[in-house]
């Protein structure tokens, strides 16, 4: 028997949504001097181990929450000075880009390089000090509904489940929370927001969302090579002509530096493996001259949602919305996701708010809704860069650059044409047959290094003794046509090395499923060209333990 | 029965240690932190005294900063009753932190003290014996069963030949071996139950202790990273190895 308890607003997730919708629902409360009972569920241990981002961050949105951030210590430390954009021609060249020449949206004056974790740890505090309930360590594991099929709530996992499914000592059931409305702020591909936007058709007018994977490390460098301020993007090498995505380098404070790869989930070469391409792009001298002689402290890895205005799903459903990158809206020309993330979070506080204090039914609140979303700068800058993926996905790296260029610039997104892609990422995986295996270089250990070393120190955990969290719908399928279709590509996208298939050598292929190593970067969900694999909540607090990322 | 319960605040031990650039000691920012491992023993075999009847109050202390009373509020959320909070800038050395508990069990009076048998930060193994000698009660250590009969308390201990149990007249000093119990989760209700349980400050003044130091850190150094193995194709090849390469035989 799970027990309930009740609250007026349950968030689902302590990300930058889910936490800047938290603090402005209690801002509200208190001005208006209305009781409100909300809470937030977190599946990461503490609030911040599962962030994962770059970060550049804008602070358009976090100056409407806490117009003061500066005096409560929000952690922005180190203002943007400079930006360079690199195209790499190969595994040694590269053409820097004259300023002149790159998209507005590519300027970076006046934001801050950040840890979005600590950030997050950060509004975490400013939540609690308002009065939230924030509870780390506990997963949204299933969807609740009341008789009308409006969600009431979420009900969290069950804790001390043993992996054959009996009853450990110490079990403890989930725990039902029933709200008023339900707010589900997950990031991207959320597996209750999936569900969610399957059972209300959410996504029926828009196009399929489309995703990247982000690999990134941390390095402690040589003090003499430390530009505080400086950030790099770039792109080219090593990915090949077709296959999208970019690299950042940012040096922040501490003598720190941030260096990741985002891979572009619609790849056709299923040998790619978005890891190995990100240990080699190291090596290229553009980044090697800031990493030589430093020292890797952590390594992470996140999926992004990038398909942007044209694949933003309808937000509101019956008690609730879908919030930040669960919905998809990051801005991809900006690549950046927080502050949207953040002003989706604001955007529902006020109408869920109004909604409650004026007792509106879901008929009256969704338009509201709307209207809110519609008036707002959110929708104003997710539909100015509407074209700017698609673009580079159609007319590919060089023609869609080109029409970013000159669609961002000259007409500051505002041209009257709206480019589709109608594709999803998985179905654009082709057979291996098709290409040759590609050779990764060994790692050398100093700037390049293995999948479970680079594990180690993503400090992901799992109780080891608890089902699988990675669910086939199918358990022979991957045996019967991944590997002969497509060599089995999980072995290759997962950046953890969670599967394996062992004993090919010996003519019985097995597959391994090492789910303790996971870092819930949802990369299997998405990509898995059979939609087979599902990733469900784990036992709350397993998972990755970022710091500083 | 009155029973005390020690909480540290830790890093967590999923976090892989990392050592400051400069050597001076494990770098803790923004790790994640957690009540340590054998404390959550110890408040786990308190809880359990409780539910048996047999224990009427417990109260959680930690020595620390005051982000150590989150870890005071999880020991409040798995069933203490109230906490304190000795307030110091860091958690200090054994003998100050023995000696502040000591001050706090002359002003408690509780009959029964139950610590981890040692800190997975520092791995000292000494502030449950410190507390014992200053207060001159029977300690057990290393508990891996905990019942009381008649009045005394018996005590199951891991040695390195086997097992070995002792009778300890109350008032008493337990501290907790891996094998005692296996700590439950608190449960959402309990965690907010456990933010309206009392909370006190005291420092060490109050208490009347100097936070003495006795030792200094002097420099914290990662251990020597593993060299890669090999493989050998057979026995003699190994023999060989190990005389020629490894000089072990
Ligand atoms: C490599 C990389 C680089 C990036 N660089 C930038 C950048 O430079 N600037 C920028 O602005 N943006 C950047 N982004 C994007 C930005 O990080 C995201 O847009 C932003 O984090 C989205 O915020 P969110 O609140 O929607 O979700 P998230 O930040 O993903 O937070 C979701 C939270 O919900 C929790 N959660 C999920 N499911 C459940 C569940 N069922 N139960 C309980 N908890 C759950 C998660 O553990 C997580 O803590 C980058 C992203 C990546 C991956
Ligand atoms: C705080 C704390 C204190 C403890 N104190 C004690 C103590 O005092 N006495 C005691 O007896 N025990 C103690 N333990 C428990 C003990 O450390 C572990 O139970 C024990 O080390 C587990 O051994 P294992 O081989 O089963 O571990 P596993 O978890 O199975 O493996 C450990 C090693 O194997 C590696 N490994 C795991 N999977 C793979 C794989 N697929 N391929 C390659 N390598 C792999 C891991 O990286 C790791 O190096 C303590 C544990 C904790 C958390
Ligand atoms: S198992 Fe899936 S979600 Fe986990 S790390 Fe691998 S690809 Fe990412």
């Amino acid at each position: 028997m799970r027990e309930a308890m009740e609250f007026d607003v349950v968030i689902v997730g302590a990300g930058p949504a889910g936490l800047s919708a938290a603090c402005r629902l209690m801002q509200l409360a208190a001005e208006q001097n209305r009781p409100l009972e909300v809470c937030v569920v977190e599946k990461g241990s503490e609030v911040g181990a599962h962030i994962l981002s770059g970060a550049v961050f804008e602070s358009r949105a976090l100056d409407e929450l806490f117009p003061d951030w500066q005096e409560r210590g929000a952690p922005l430390h180190t203002p943007v000075t400079t930006d360079e954009v690199y195209l790499l021609r190969n595994a040694e060249q590269a053409v820097k880009l004259p300023d002149a020449l790159l998209p507005k949206s590519l300027h970076n004056a006046g934001n801050h390089i950040v840890s979005l974790g600590n950030l997050v740890r950060w509004l975490g505090e400013q939540a609690e000090a308002l009065g939230v309930q924030v509870f780390p360590g506990f997963a949204a594991a299933e969807l609740l509904y009341d008789e009308s099929g409006r969600v009431r709530g979420v009900a969290t996992g069950d804790m001390g489940v043993a992996a054959d499914g009996s009853h450990k000592d110490g079990f403890m059931p989930g725990m039902e929370l029933h709200a008023r409305y339900t707010l589900f702020a997950e990031g991207c591909r959320g597996h209750l927001g999936k569900q969610l936007a399957e059972r209300f058709e959410l996504a029926r007018n828009a196009d399929p969302q489309h995703y990247g994977l982000g690999i990134k490390e941390l390095w402690d460098i040589d003090p003499a090579r430390h530009r505080p301020g400086l950030v790099i993007h770039g792109a080219g090498w090593p990915l090949d002509k077709d296959t999208g995505g970019g690299f950042f380098l940012y040096h922040a404070e501490n003598h720190q530096v941030v260096v990741g790869l985002i891979v572009d989930l619609n790849y056709a070469n299923p040998w790619l493996s978005p890891f190995d391409e990100f240990q080699r792009l190291k090596h290229h001298p553009v980044l090697k001259q800031y990493l030589e002689g430093g020292k890797r402290v952590s390594y992470g890895a996140r999926a992004i949602a990038k398909g942007g205005f044209n694949a933003l799903p309808e937000m509101a459903f019956p008690g609730g919305l879908l919030l930040g990158c669960d919905a998809g809206t990051l801005n991809v020309a900006k690549i950046k996701g927080s502050h949207t993330a953040m002003k989706s979070g604001l955007l529902a506080a006020e109408t869920v708010f109004a909604a409650l204090t004026e007792e509106l039914a879901d008929s009256a609140w969704a338009p509201r809704w709307k209207a809110a979303f519609e008036a707002s700068w959110l929708h104003e800058e997710l539909y100015r860069s509407r074209n700017f993926g698609p673009a580079l996905h159609r007319l590919g790296p060089l023609a869609g650059g080109a029409f970013n260029f000159v669609e961002q610039n000259v007409f500051a997104g505002r041209l009257p044409i709206t480019l589709h892609d109608r594709q999803t990422d998985h179905a654009r995986l082709r057979p291996a047959a098709e290409f040759s295996p590609i050779a990764y270089r060994k790692p050398d250990g100093v700037l390049s290094f293995d999948k479970p070393a680079s594990v180690f120190l993503s400090n992901t955990n799992h109780e080891e003794n608890q089902p699988c969290h990675l669910v086939l719908k199918d358990g022979a399928l991957p045996l019967r046509e991944n590997l002969p279709r497509y060599a089995e590509p999980a072995q290759r996208y997962c950046p953890a090395g969670v599967y394996e298939v062992l004993g090919a050598e010996q003519g019985e292929p097995r597959l391994q499923i090492n789910a303790q190593n996971c870092l819930h970067c949802k990369t299997c969900d998405i990509k898995d060209p059979s939609q087979n694999i599902v990733w469900v909540a784990p036992e709350g607090g397993g998972g990755p333990n970022y710091p500083n990322m | 029965m009155k029973i005390l319960v020690t909480v540290k605040r830790v890093i967590d031990y999923n976090v892989k240690v990392r050592v400051k650039p400069d050597q001076s000691d494990v770098d803790l920012a923004n790790v994640k932190m957690a009540m340590n491992p054998f404390c959550e023993i110890a408040v786990e075999a308190a809880v359990r005294l409780k539910e048996a009847g047999i224990a009427t109050e417990i109260v959680a202390v930690s020595v620390g900063p005051s982000a150590c009373q989150e870890q005071i509020r999880t020991a409040l959320a798995l069933g203490a009753d109230r906490g304190i909070q000795i307030d110091t800038a860091e958690p200090p050395e054994s003998l100050v932190v023995a000696k502040l508990l000591a001050a706090v069990v002359a002003a408690e009076q509780p009959e029964l003290v139950i610590l981890g048998k040692q800190s997975i930060d520092a791995d000292n193994n000494q502030t449950g014996q410190m507390l014992a000698a200053l207060l001159d009660w029977p300690q057990a250590t290393f508990a891996s069963a905990l019942a009381l009969q008649e009045g005394r308390l018996e005590v199951t201990r891991e040695i390195d030949g086997g097992l070995q149990t002792l009778s300890l007249a109350l008032p008493a000093i337990v501290t907790t071996d891996l094998r005692l119990n296996e700590p439950r989760y608190a449960s959402l209700p309990n965690i907010m139950k456990a933010k309206k349980k009392l909370l006190e400050v005291r420092t060490p003044a109050e208490l009347g202790v100097a936070l003495k130091a006795h030792t200094r850190l002097l420099k914290v150094e990662a251990p020597a990273e593993r060299q890669g193995g090999i493989k050998v194709g057979s026995v003699s090849e190994l023999v060989e190895k190990l005389k020629s390469e490894a000089k072990v035989i």
